[in-house]
């Protein structure tokens, strides 16, 4: 049985009367990827905050390749190996496409406190940037200032930039959020030509996109994970059909 | 690697290459000793010497200011660190710029990291009362050295010399060598702007969450931003105590500090060059209004606010604008 | 140190603290509810002062100075507030910070213009000049206690106000996030008006009840400013509350630290020692305290929209 990416243990969160977390206990495994998904309001997005260190748990363990990462700070995870995309479109808007991604390639290769040099010659940065902008499909765009960029855009954007951090596990919050259909049909093909590489933790509404792609679904429901096992499994669950895909088919 | 692929900072005049700006500037600056070697006197060389000194100050920051959006509120105060470690070293018969020069770009650099310990850990307005608490702390402590004048401040005998040689005497000489150093610092400063530092620094301006997302340590990178910015601006103490041969704790009040965000704002933020020209156009102004009339910031004060509301550039942006239309038209 | 000088100096940091609190009061609402940073609101208090000196010589009663005072410090307030202000709240506090260092560019040097450089004074009214006699051998000045006494009036009416009216809890509302209240109907630009309009007569007030004690001059302010925005960072933005106890912490540490620094510093170093570096220690003292509080507590102590 290998050893999990990433375990979470116990986590709890309030926020004052609000139990948002509740003793919620998961395991990621190598190379899987694996679907968080539960109606809105469930904790999904305090469950990433959390593992990408901008919240604190009230209570519990967090272990990054077996490492209690539960108090260190963001920029210490994100070194080790931790990147994570943001449901909100957190892209750096004066920054063209490709200097965003450039950024993120910069933090992976060497010394950021070189006070000399200019890094926008870098060919170092710039052709893996440029990669990872092809393998998302914003090759063309890669000039364009990212705050000018359609919302589809962004979201790819936000997955380019999360790859080209060469990341151990990937937190996807909501990749699809609000895309269109093509935008959406894209990337799926971009997540399952990268299945396989490194974990993924997805977070999505967006059901095609979750049975099409998730090795295994954890169902969250009010902070606690309602069931964990492969999508088979979930679907056939009747607590999972009574409280949640019940009510989508609704 | 074709330079339309490259992921650049820099701004584009409009039709003119980046360059052409700052090198008019320093053109000027450079030719105008000649300038008055035909038409006589030394008014204008000690005026452009003001100038360059407190545009070393300005450039400091906007790097604060322009490209990490740190508004610095008390930056005044390491000039007068700065200009105070001449003037203290001075009395106790330390006159040799190899000395004063190295402990006022030290003490400055010091109180910035200290001082920007604190500071850094607040946001926004907080950050910028903060910064003015500790600038006022400076103004306080030097308004209370009875030793070295108190509020009335502390003359020196004469300007440093350097190793040993009263070279500083010579105003055209101390012209230049204030020339070379606004030279370096803006040429320092372009290079750390687009340097992979800078590329943090300015990301953390965007989005300070999204950057530390990244795996950087933002706290560290602003520090270190504040830092130079500090040691800079001690240099322009250096350069200034020696120019009054007076220094007075008045160079560090928060009304100081305040003008040298207004110079920098004059300019158009996040320029640099704009720096420059603040403080040149905010100096000569002063001088030229103040000939006229001892309440010319009756007029200055309404001025400012007019800047603010619809030309928030600074005079680049307003430039830009027009270079703009008439390539339009 | 004897315990009436003790008393005295802590009535004096109280009357501080009160004024303080006026002038605060005003500035930590407009912060908190339009995110705006006024540092004009230190020429307010100026104003307030001046504009008493010129009713009193008008009127030859200080009553009558007062109200056409206060009168005129609203009226100008809400002129500020239409002409300049307005236009501001949706830009960055750079922005802020600029303009209202312009207007006080402007005023500071505009009252020099209008009323001369040299400081002038206004006459106590007849009734509360003198002293009273507290305790055996402590006379106080009876004005310096009617300010303490307005003050806490005021603070009271104040929280009354804030606590308990329907625009009070508007305020409170706004201050903990002005974008919601608007979005819930409010007519939230008269609300803002009549936050700054108030917050300008209080520090309007402030300048005419310190006019007898202090001298009026250009850049009275000043000073006066940067503690008040010590005392709301240390209070907390947004916070009447914090404004309130900050300011009179700050009150009485200011004074007392002035008064009894040397004295109490003598007792760690040498006589001559303690008189350099007394003073020095006392104005920094307030500075000192922000930045413990601002280490522990980033955003101040009570701030309205919470850590």
């Amino acid at each position: 049985m290998p050893e999990p990416v990433l375990r979470l243990e116990k986590l709890r969160k309030s926020f004052g009367a609000l139990l948002v977390t509740d003793d919620l206990t998961l395991d990621v495994m190598p190379r899987e990827l694996h679907a968080v998904i539960g109606p809105n309001g469930a904790g999904k997005t305090t469950l990433i905050n959390q593992i990408s260190g901008l919240i604190a748990p009230d209570s519990g363990s967090i272990l990054f390749h077996g490492h209690d990462i539960t108090g260190m700070p963001v920029d210490a995870r994100a070194r080790l190996g931790l990147a994570r995309s943001f449901q909100v479109s957190s892209v750096l808007p004066g920054f063209s496409a490709l200097e965003n991604v450039a950024l993120a390639v910069q933090s992976r290769s060497g010394s950021s406190l070189r006070l000399f040099g200019r890094a926008a010659e870098e060919a170092g940065l710039n052709e893996p940037a440029m990669a990872a902008l092809g393998d998302v499909g914003l090759a063309e765009r890669a000039q364009v200032p990212a705050g000018e960029l359609a919302h589809g855009e962004k979201r790819a954007l936000e997955l380019a930039i999360a790859l080209a951090m060469r990341p151990k596990i990937l937190l996807l919050d909501e990749p699809m959020a609000g895309t269109g259909r093509e935008e959406t049909a894209r990337l799926i093909a971009v997540l399952r030509r990268l299945k396989g590489r490194f974990s993924v933790v997805l977070v999505e509404h967006d059901m095609t996109a979750v049975f099409a792609l998730a090795d295994r679904i954890s169902v969250l429901l009010y902070g606690r994970i309602l069931a964990s096992g492969t999508a088979a499994a979930v679907r056939a669950d009747a607590r999972v059909v009574a409280a949640y895909l019940g009510e989508e088919m609704e | 690697m074709p330079a339309s692929l490259a992921a650049s900072p820099i701004r584009r005049r409009e039709g003119f290459p980046a360059a052409t700006l700052p090198a008019t500037i320093f053109l000027v600056l450079a030719l105008l000793p000649t300038v008055t070697w035909i038409t006589g006197g030394s008014y204008l060389i000690s005026v452009g010497s003001r100038v360059m000194i407190f545009a070393i100050a300005a450039v400091a920051l906007d790097l604060l200011v322009g490209y990490a959006a740190l508004i610095s509120f008390g930056h005044a105060a390491f000039i007068g660190l700065g200009a105070y470690a001449v003037g203290i070293l001075s009395a106790y018969g330390f006159t040799d710029a190899l000395v004063s020069l190295p402990v006022a770009l030290a003490v400055s650099a010091a109180y910035a990291f200290l001082t920007g310990l604190v500071c850094l850990r607040t946001k926004g307005v907080y950050f910028i009362m903060i910064t003015l608490a500790f600038g006022q702390m400076a103004f306080f402590t030097a308004s209370s050295l009875a030793p070295f004048g108190g509020d009335d401040g502390l003359t020196i005998a004469a300007r440093n010399t350097f190793a040993g040689f009263p070279v500083l005497r010579n105003e055209r000489v101390f012209y230049y060598i204030v020339f070379f150093c606004l030279l370096g610092t803006y040429l320092f400063c372009r290079a750390l702007v687009a340097s992979r530092f800078g590329r943090v620094v300015r990301g953390a301006k965007e989005n300070p969450i999204r950057v530390s997302t990244l795996g950087f340590d933002v706290y560290r990178f602003q520090l270190a931003t504040y830092v130079i910015a500090g040691a800079l601006a001690g240099l322009s103490g250096f350069l200034l105590a020696n120019a009054a041969e007076f220094v007075s704790p008045a160079y560090m009040s928060w009304q100081r500090s305040g003008e040298l965000i207004v110079m920098v704002l004059l300019g158009g933020l996040g320029s640099l060059d704009g720096a420059v020209i603040g403080a040149a156009v905010y100096l000569l102004t002063e001088e030229w209004l103040s000939a006229f009339t001892e309440n010319w910031k009756v007029i200055f004060g309404p001025v400012l606010v007019l800047i603010v509301l619809f030309a928030r550039g600074g005079l680049l942006g307003l430039t830009s604008a027009l270079a703009r239309r008439i390539t339009r038209a | 140190m004897s315990t009436s000088l003790l008393v005295v100096q802590i009535l004096n940091g109280l009357q501080l603290g009160v004024l303080l609190f006026l002038i605060a009061a005003g500035l930590t609402l407009v912060f908190g509810v339009m995110d705006f940073i006024n540092l004009a609101h230190g020429v307010q208090y100026m104003l307030g002062a001046y504009f008493a000196v010129a009713f009193y010589a008008l009127t030859g009663s200080f009553l009558a100075a007062l109200v056409l005072a206060l009168a005129a410090t609203l009226a100008f307030g809400l002129l500020l507030e239409l002409i300049v202000f307005r236009h501001l709240y949706d830009r960055d506090h750079l922005d802020h910070v600029i303009a209202t260092f312009g207007i006080i560019l402007f005023l500071n040097h505009g009252v020099k213009l209008v009323w001369g450089a040299a400081p002038l004074s206004l006459p106590m009214p007849e009734l509360f000049s003198g002293s009273v006699q507290l305790a055996d051998g402590l006379l106080y000045p009876v004005w310096r206690l009617v300010v303490i006494a307005t003050g806490l009036a005021i603070a009271t009416l104040l929280y009354v106000l804030v606590a308990h009216t329907r625009t009070g809890m508007l305020v409170r509302a706004g201050a903990t996030n002005a974008a919601m209240v608007s979005a819930l109907g409010v007519n939230i630009r008269r609300l803002f008006t009549i936050v700054f309009g108030f917050g300008a007569m209080l520090a309007g007030f402030a300048g005419i009840m310190i006019a007898p004690i202090l001298s009026v001059e250009p850049g009275m302010g000043d000073t006066v400013l940067i503690l008040a925005l010590v005392v709301i960072v240390i209070g907390g933005i947004g916070s009447i509350r914090g404004a309130f106890l900050a300011a009179v912490l700050i009150g009485i540490v200011d004074t007392l630290g002035r008064s009894f620094s040397v004295d109490i510093l003598r007792l760690a170093m040498g006589p001559s020692a303690a008189r350099t570096v007394g003073p020095a220690v006392a104005s920094m003292l307030i500075y000192l305290l922000m930045a413990v509080v601002l280490y522990i507590r980033p955003a101040g102590l009570f701030p309205a929209k919470g850590r």
